[in-house]
Parts: C-alpha cells; structure tokens; sequence
C-alpha cells in the first residue's frame, strides 16, 4: 500500500515490476498514467485550444497524502487487491512528462481494472491538487470538469 | 476560537497570503459561517470569495462541508475545486 507526492519523473514500467516482485499470487497488473498534453481544450472542451508551455502542479502538503491513502483504503475495501500504488507530481512539467501513475494487481483482471478507473475518478475529483496553466497569453488555472464528477457518482450508484 | 485558515490556488492569488490565524466569535461554528466572517472583512475577501466558483473547504485535512462544525484549533482551508490527475 503506497502513496506517493514528489517532484521527481517516475519510471511506470519499474513501478509496476517493483509492485508485483515477490508476489506469485498477482494474476493481473493494471496501470494509468496521467501525461501533460502540449494544448489545451478550448471552451468547448474539445482538444485544439491553446498552445501549454508548462503545467504547474499545486498541492496541499500533508492532505494530498491523506486524501490519496482514503481513496486507496476505497478501493481495497470494495476490490479484493494484491497491492496499490499512486504516485503524483507536484512542481513545475512540460508537455508529454508524466502527472500521475496508479498501478493495482490483482489475482484477476477485473478487480484491477475497476479499481485502477475507481481511483483516478476518486483523485479527480477529491485530491487536492490545482494545475495552472502557462500559455504565450499568459497563466490561467485549469477549471474543474462536470464530467470528472459524473464519472465519479457512477461509481456510487447502486 | 483560534482557527487557522489556508487559501489555495486561485483562491490564494486574490486574496494575496496564503494562511492566516483567525480569533473567530462563538457564532462562528461551522465552515459556511466562518467563510461569511471573512468575506464580511470585505476586501481583499469578499471579491476574492465572491470571483471563485464553487468555493471548496477542508477541516483538519478532510474534505467538509458547509455545515462542517470548526472546534478550537481547527485548520481550515479554503480553495476552488481539484484539478489533480
């Protein structure tokens, strides 16, 4: 069970190696990375907007850490997991670096799936995190999305 | 009551600090009442309150709501929506 905030790149390939090592019950390993695209979405939400030079990436130390395990503690409850790891960046990133990285492992897909989509909707939506934008025109903070909520009340409907 | 109050992102940048130590009155109880005390300071609160859509809080490091009750010593933080991920 691991969270992890840093500046550092990470290398999701290692990541994932070091999660399942010394575990043969792990069927299934299942893996999300978040990436800084070079453009942003224009106001109808469709890719094409304006150019992104560098993505910086606010957090709230100490409540980024507990949001994050919370989300985490979610989903082992709900899935039967091998193991979780997330890891996010904080700092300043340029397009094409990696955000974010959730790697689960299971005995059997299914739980590792699910619970890998779980906890991204979950981070969106409840981890306190802000990007902001630095563009040719100036800065401008990301908005939060309707359908970053949407996909996270699916998850609660019975 | 002694609170700490923390601002971040947008939210920060308006009202120009990034946390401050507050004397709160006894009515002041919950996180809806204390953001009211604040903005009612006027500016740099009110407009910077008033400008962020959908203001967000936490208490103690978890997510709260309006209604979340604040105790003495509390840490509060206010902040527009997530955008992490």
């Amino acid at each position: 069970m691991a969270v992890r905030v840093q500046q550092a790149a990470f290398d999701a390939g290692r990541e994932m190696d070091a999660l399942r090592a010394g575990n043969p019950q792990v069927g299934a390993v299942a893996c999300f990375v978040g990436v800084v695209r070079d453009f942003n979405d224009d106001a109808s939400g469709k890719c094409g907007g304006k150019a992104v030079a560098t993505l910086t990436l606010e957090h709230y130390p100490g409540m980024t850490e507990k949001a994050l395990a919370d989300i985490e503690a979610q989903a082992r409850a709900r899935w039967s997991l091998c193991d979780v790891l997330v890891v996010h960046r904080v700092g300043t990133l340029a397009p094409t670096e990696p955000i974010v990285l959730v790697v689960t492992t299971s005995a059997h897909r299914g739980e590792a799936f699910a619970a890998c989509q779980f906890i991204m909707d979950y981070l969106k939506t409840d981890a306190p995190f802000w990007k902001k934008e630095a563009t040719p025109q100036g800065t401008r903070w990301v908005d939060a999305r309707a359908t970053d909520d949407a996909a996270r009340a699916r998850w609660e409907k019975p | 009551m002694l609170i700490d109050v923390l601002y971040f992102a947008a939210l920060r940048e308006r009202i120009g600090h990034a946390r401050e130590r507050c004397d709160v009155p006894a009515d002041v109880a919950t996180v809806a009442e204390l953001q009211r005390w604040l903005a009612a300071r006027g500016a740099p609160w009110a407009e910077a309150f008033a400008q962020t859509t959908r203001v967000r809080a936490a208490v103690n490091q978890a997510m709260a709501q309006p209604d979340t009750p604040l105790a003495e010593g509390a840490e509060v933080a206010f902040f527009p929506p997530v955008t992490g991920g």
